[in-house]
C-alpha cells in the first residue's frame, strides 16, 4: 500500500469518527450551523481525496452524501432524522469500503445504486424513502437507527468499528477487523512522553547508582529489569519522534526545478537515503540549512549548460543528496558536479577582507582556504542573484549545525564540484557524555567531540610540556595545543598537572586537548537548556542531573574552542598535517603560533611553534663535547647541539640549558638558546629577508623587533647529514629554477634544496620564469608552485612544454594539496612530478630521480 | 537527600491573626538576608527548601550561586546577599534556605539566610521606596512595610531575576 493511501485511510478513519459524533449532534439540533459545516467539510474532503486517488465507488457515495449536506447547509433543506439516517448509512458504507481498503488495498466490489438513490431522493426533498432502501448496508443502518444517540457517541470514538463492515461489500472479515495501521498523535504528546522518559532515565540512573553503593542486593535483579525496560522504552519513544529525512527533502525537487528555470540551468536532483531517520527536532533544525545548501549548489555550484558543455561535462548538472547513519550520527552529503570552489577567488577575498596575510595563505592547504567560506559575510558569488549571494550564507549554516552539536566540512575540486558533509547527532535529547573533574567541579563532555583520552604524567606516560605559560602535549609526533579546563573556567585547579588527563577533542578540523584533573565514567545524560540568565556563558551547551542527583554543567567543545581561539575558522587542518616541515602547525585566527626566545644577543628570536618538536632543559653535566661540538645523549641517541651564540663553553654554560629540539624521522638536533620567552600568536610579516645568516628576516612582535629563525640554516649547522643523507653532493651544482610567489616559502625551499648541493634561482611568478627562458637562462630542472596570482603553475607547465628550450626539462609541482586527482591534473599539464609543499625529503628525492634519469627528448 | 519541603499555606487561608486575606492585603513570605527583613509575595513562590547542595557554575554572574536539583528540575540559585550587595554569609553559617520562584517556565531559587513566616500586609500600608534608598535596592524593591520595629523590603521578583 502506498504512503498516500495509508495517509488517506488514517485521515478518513479520523474523519469518520468525527462524523459519527457530529451527525448525531446534528440530528438533535438540526439548526446547528457549526456542526453542519463541520460535517459538510469532512465529507467534502473525503470525496475530494477519493476522486484524487481514483476510488470511484467511495467517491460516488460521498458525493451523494455531500449533496444532501450541501442543501442542509444552504438551508434549502431541513435536516430530518430520516435524512440523517440515510447519511449515516452512507458513512457506514464508506467505512466498509475503508476497512476493505485497509485489508486489500483496493476498493471492494459492490453496488451502491440504491444508497445513492436514497441520498439523491433526500437531496431532492422527496418524501423519505423507507430505511430498507439502503439495502447494501442493511446490517448496519438499522443498528445506527436503533441505538439511541448517547450510545453511539462513544462508539464513534473507535474508528473502524467492526460492525461497520457490510457483509455485502466486505467478504473477507479479516480486512474488516484490521485496526488502523497508524494513528495521529500531536507533537506535544510525544514531547511530553519524551520528557517523561528522560526523567525516567535519570531516575533509573539514580537508582542504579544507589544500588551500586549499597550492599543490599535484593533490588539488584528487579532493578536490572527496570533498567532494561527503561532503555527499551527510551528507544521506543525516541522512535516515535524519528522521521525519515526525506520529509525535509520533500520540497527540494520543486525548489531545484524552479531554480533551474530561473537560472537557465539544467539540474538533476538525486536523493539517496531519504528513508534515513532522525529526530524530528533535529530534522526541523536542519531543514533550512539543507535548503540553503541546495540553493547554493544550484546557484553557485553548477555552471550554465554552455559552460558545462565547454568543460566537457554533461549539459545537465547534478545535485546529490545522500544521507546515511554512522554510529549515533547521521551523515548528510550535499554534492554537486559543478565548477567547484575557486580557491583563487577565495584567496583574493580573504586578502581583501584582511582575514589573512599572503604568507599565511600561501602556507595554508587548499582545504583550509576553502573553509573561509564558513566565515561570516563571506560570499564569493561575484554577483548577488535573487537566489543566493546575499552575504548570509555558509556561516549561518555552520552556526546552525554547531548549535545542534553537528559539524560541517567542505570538499571541493576546482572544475569537478563541491561537496558539503554534515554530521549531526540523531537526537538532541539524550547524549552520551564523559564525566570529568576540573578545579573540584564535575563537568560533562559530550562524547561526539572526544577523539581520545590521554593520561599524562606518571610512569611511562606522555608528559605535559610547557612553553612559558602555554601547555602543549607531544602526541605521536605532533604538538597538541592544550587548554586547562580549570583555568578556562576560572576555577582553582586543585590537582597538580603531574597526573592529569588530556581529552583530545576535535572541533571541525581542529584538534586540541583539554586538561582535566580526573575522568570518571561515561553516562547517558539528558541535555537540559541552561537558564536564560546563563545563556551568555558559551562554554556550556546545557546542564543535566546525574545519577547521584547532582546538577552538572555540560561543556560545549565548540564554545571552548572559540574561547581559546583554537578552533577559530582557519585552524590547522588535521588531515593536512603532511610532514613535519609544516611551518604553521598551530594557528588561530590567521595567526601563527610563534615561540619567542632569547639567544646570543638581546634581540628576541622567533620560530614557528609547529617546527619545534620538543623543548628540553638539559643539565650542563649531561652535555658532552665531541670534537669541539656539544652533544647530548637524548632518548638513547646522540643529539648534536648547536649553540645559537656561535660557540659553547662548558665553563660559562648555565646549570640547565634550554634546548629547542627539532626532529625529522629519526634525526634530531637541539638548538641551544639562552631563555625561552613566550609563545605568541602573531600575523607573520617578514621584512629584510636574509640579511643575516641564520635568520629569515625581522618582524615586529609585541612592539619589539624580533628576528625570525631560518630553521633550515640552523639545521645545517648540526651536520651535513641533516639534508640528503650521505649524498651531500646529490645536487652537484645542478641549476634549479624555483617559481614561488610567496616570499616565505622561497625562503624555506631555497635553503633546503640549496643545502643538498643544488644551485637555486628563485623567481616570484611564472611571467618572470618565462622571461628568464626568453633571456636564454638554462636550468636542469624547474620547481613550481601551483597556486599563484596571474599565471598559475598549470599554465606555466603548459607554456614550458609547448615550445622553447625548456620543453623537456623536468618540472616538479610544489603544492599544498596532493591528492591523486590533483596529481593527475598536474601530470596532464606536463609536470614530471608532484610534491607536497612541506615535504623536503620528497622534494629532494624527486629532484634526484628527475635528474638521474635521462630526460626524454 | 537533604531536601526538606515546607509547604507554604495557600493564599486566602488562615494566616497570623486568624484573619482571611482579602483584596486589600497582600501575603508575603518573610526572609532575612544579612539581618534585613524582606518579603516575597507568596503567590510567586513555588517551594521553600532547606539547605541544598548547589553546583557552582563557572563564569556565571556573581549573583548566580549555582544550580540545584528540585525533583528532577534544574533550579538556578540566586544569592540574595550578592544580589542586594550585602556582605557574603559568614563562615560557619548553617547554609542558605531556598525560596523557589518561577519565571518564564524556569525555576529560580532565591537564597536567603532564614525564612520567616507568612504575613498578610495591608496594601495601603506599603510605603514607597525612600528616595535615599540605595539605587541597587530601589531597583528591586516595590516598597517598604513597617513590621513593629523593623522595616520589610518588598522584593520585586522580576527585577531580582533581571541579571546580566
Amino acid at each position: 500500500m502506498d504512503d498516500l493511501l495509508t495517509d488517506f485511510l488514517t485521515e478518513t478513519q479520523e474523519g469518520l469518527g468525527a462524523l459519527d459524533a457530529a451527525l448525531v449532534r446534528l440530528e438533535r439540533a438540526p439548526e446547528d450551523m457549526a456542526t453542519l459545516s463541520e460535517v459538510f467539510r469532512i465529507v467534502h474532503t473525503i470525496k475530494g481525496t477519493c476522486g484524487f486517488l481514483g476510488l470511484t465507488r467511495m467517491e460516488g457515495v460521498a458525493h451523494a452524501a455531500e449533496n444532501v449536506l450541501g442543501r442542509y447547509r444552504d438551508g434549502t433543506l431541513r435536516a430530518t432524522q430520516a435524512g440523517i439516517s440515510v447519511i449515516l448509512g452512507a458513512i457506514d458504507c464508506i467505512r466498509g469500503i475503508v476497512a476493505a481498503l485497509e485489508g486489500t488495498g483496493t476498493e471492494p466490489e459492490g453496488d451502491d445504486a440504491s444508497l445513492i438513490a436514497a441520498l439523491d431522493a433526500v437531496a431532492g426533498g422527496d418524501a423519505i424513502a423507507p430505511p430498507p432502501v439502503v439495502a447494501p448496508i442493511a446490517v448496519t443502518a438499522p443498528a445506527a437507527e436503533a441505538e439511541p444517540p448517547p450510545a453511539r457517541a462513544p462508539a464513534a470514538m473507535v474508528p473502524a468499528a467492526p460492525q461497520a463492515a457490510p457483509p455485502a461489500t466486505e467478504p473477507e472479515s479479516a480486512g474488516a477487523n484490521a485496526p488502523p495501521q497508524t494513528i495521529r498523535v500531536t507533537v506535544e504528546v510525544l514531547e511530553g512522553l519524551m520528557m517523561l522518559v528522560s526523567e525516567l532515565v535519570l531516575t533509573r540512573n539514580q537508582l542504579l547508582q544507589l544500588s551500586r553503593n549499597g550492599a543490599d542486593n535484593a533490588f539488584a535483579v528487579p532493578l536490572q529489569r527496570l533498567s532494561h525496560i527503561t532503555s527499551d522504552l527510551q528507544e521506543g519513544v525516541m522512535k516515535t519522534r524519528m522521521q525519515p529525512i526525506g520529509n525535509a527533502w520533500a520540497k527540494l525537487p520543486r525548489l531545484v526545478r524552479d531554480l533551474g528555470v530561473e537560472l537557465g540551468k539544467k539540474i538533476e536532483l538525486e536523493m539517496r537515503g531519504a528513508e534515513t531517520e532522525l529526530d524530528r527536532q533535529v530534522l526541523e533544525l536542519i531543514k533550512d540549512p539543507l535548503t540553503h545548501m541546495v540553493r547554493n549548489s544550484a546557484d553557485h555550484g553548477l555552471e550554465t549548460p554552455e559552460q558545462r558543455v565547454a568543460a566537457g561535462k554533461p549539459e545537465a548538472g547534478r545535485i546529490m543528496l545522500n544521507a546515511s547513519h554512522e554510529g549515533g550520527h547521521i551523515i548528510i552529503e550535499i554534492a554537486d558536479d559543478g565548477r567547484g570552489l575557486n580557491a583563487e577567488r577565495i584567496r583574493q577575498k580573504v586578502l581583501a577582507q584582511g582575514l589573512a596575510t599572503e604568507a599565511e595563505l600561501a602556507a595554508m592547504p587548499e582545504r583550509e582556504i576553502q573553509r573561509f567560506i564558513f566565515r561570516a559575510g563571506f560570499s564569493t558569488a561575484a554577483a548577488v542573484t535573487a537566489v543566493s549571494g546575499r552575504g548570509v550564507g555558509m556561516d549561518v549554516v555552520k552556526t546552525n549545525m554547531e548549535r545542534i552539536g553537528g559539524t560541517i566540512e567542505v570538499r571541493s575540486k576546482e572544475g569537478r564540484g563541491t561537496a558539503f558533509i554534515v554530521k549531526i547527532p540523531l537526537t538532541l535529547a539524550i547524549v552520551s557524555a564523559l564525566i570529568v573533574e576540573a578545579g573540584g567541579e564535575r563537568f560533562a563532555i559530550p562524547q561526539i567531540g572526544v577523539v581520545e583520552l590521554v593520561r599524562v604524567g606518571g610512569e611511562g606516560a606522555p608528559q605535559l610540556e610547557r612553553i612559558k605559560d602555554s601547555a602543549v602535549l607531544r602526541l605521536r609526533d605532533r604538538l597538541l595545543p592544550l587548554v586547562n579546563l580549570a583555568g578556562l573556567l576560572q576555577l582553582e585547579s586543585s590537582a597538580t598537572e603531574e597526573s592529569a588527563f588530556v581529552i583530545v577533542t576535535q572541533v571541525g578540523a581542529h584538534v586540541f586537548g583539554i586538561i582535566v584533573d580526573r575522568v570518571f565514567d561515561t553516562e547517558e545524560i539528558v541535555v537540559k537548556p541552561v537558564a536564560p540568565i546563563l545563556r551568555h556563558v558559551t562554554m556550556f551547551s546545557g546542564n543535566t542531573i546525574l545519577g547521584d542527583g547532582s546538577v552538572i554543567m555540560i561543556l560545549d567543545p565548540n564554545g571552548i574552542a572559540r574561547a581559546t581561539g583554537v578552533g577559530a575558522e582557519s585552524g590547522e587542518g588535521e588531515a593536512e598535517r603532511d610532514g613535519k616541515r609544516q611551518v604553521i602547525a598551530h594557528r588561530s585566527d590567521q595567526r601563527t603560533a610563534l615561540l619567542l626566545f632569547r639567544a646570543g644577543d638581546a634581540t628576541p628570536k622567533a620560530v614557528p611553534l609547529g617546527l619545534v618538536a620538543r623543548l628540553e632543559d638539559v643539565e650542563r653535566a649531561r652535555i658532552e663535547n665531541a670534537g669541539g661540538r656539544p652533544l647530548v645523549q637524548y632518548r638513547g641517541k646522540l643529539m648534536p647541539l648547536v649553540p645559537m651564540s656561535g660557540h659553547w663553553d662548558q665553563a660559562m654554560a648555565p646549570e640547565r640549558q634550554p634546548v629547542l629540539v627539532f626532529s625529522d624521522g629519526d634525526r634530531t638536533m637541539g638548538l641551544m638558546v639562552d631563555e625561552i620567552l613566550d609563545v605568541v600568536e602573531e600575523v607573520m610579516t617578514i621584512d629584510g629577508a636574509g640579511e643575516r645568516p641564520g635568520f629569515l628576516g625581522t618582524t615586529v612582535i609585541g612592539g619589539k623587533v624580533t628576528e625570525m629563525l631560518d630553521t633550515a640554516w640552523w639545521l645545517r649547522q648540526a651536520g651535513e647529514d641533516w639534508f640528503g643523507g650521505a649524498e651531500p653532493a646529490a645536487g652537484a651544482g645542478r641549476r634549479i629554477l624555483l617559481v614561488e610567489d610567496s616570499a616565505f616559502f622561497r625562503n624555506l625551499v631555497v635553503p633546503a634544496i640549496g643545502a643538498a648541493g643544488y644551485a637555486v634561482t628563485a623567481v616570484p611568478d611564472a611571467e618572470e620564469a618565462l622571461r628568464l627562458r626568453e633571456a636564454g637562462a638554462s636550468f636542469d630542472a624547474v620547481i613550481s608552485d601551483i597556486a599563484m596570482p596571474g599565471m598559475d603553475g598549470f599554465a606555466l607547465a603548459h607554456a614550458l612544454r609547448e615550445s622553447g628550450p625548456w620543453r623537456s626539462l623536468p618540472l616538479i609541482a610544489l603544492t599544498g594539496c596532493s591528492d591523486p586527482a590533483d596529481i593527475e591534473r598536474g601530470r596532464a599539464a606536463g609536470f614530471t612530478d608532484y610534491v607536497a609543499k612541506f615535504d623536503r625529503a620528497a622534494l629532494l628525492d624527486s629532484l634526484r630521480q628527475c635528474l638521474s634519469a635521462p630526460v626524454a627528448g | 537527600m537533604q531536601t526538606q519541603t515546607t509547604t507554604v499555606p495557600a493564599p486566602g487561608l488562615i494566616t497570623r491573626g486568624g484573619l482571611p486575606a482579602d483584596a486589600s492585603e497582600e501575603i508575603y513570605l518573610t526572609l532575612t538576608v544579612a539581618d534585613q527583613l524582606c518579603g516575597v509575595p507568596v503567590l510567586s513562590i513555588r517551594d521553600v527548601l532547606g539547605v541544598q547542595s548547589i553546583t557552582r557554575i563557572p563564569l556565571a554572574p556573581a549573583e548566580v550561586a549555582g544550580s540545584l536539583n528540585l525533583r528532577g528540575r534544574i533550579v538556578t540559585a540566586i544569592d540574595l546577599r550578592c544580589r542586594l550587595r550585602l556582605p557574603p554569609r559568614p563562615e560557619g553559617h548553617r547554609g542558605a534556605m531556598s525560596v523557589v520562584v518561577e519565571r518564564d517556565a524556569e525555576l529560580y531559587s532565591l537564597l536567603a539566610d532564614q525564612v520567616g513566616e507568612v504575613l498578610p500586609l495591608p496594601r495601603a500600608e506599603r510605603a514607597p521606596n525612600p528616595v535615599t534608598l540605595d539605587a541597587g535596592w530601589r531597583d528591586v524593591s516595590h516598597g517598604v512595610h513597617r513590621i513593629g520595629e523593623r522595616l520589610l523590603i518588598v522584593i520585586d521578583v522580576e527585577r531580582i531575576l533581571a541579571i546580566g
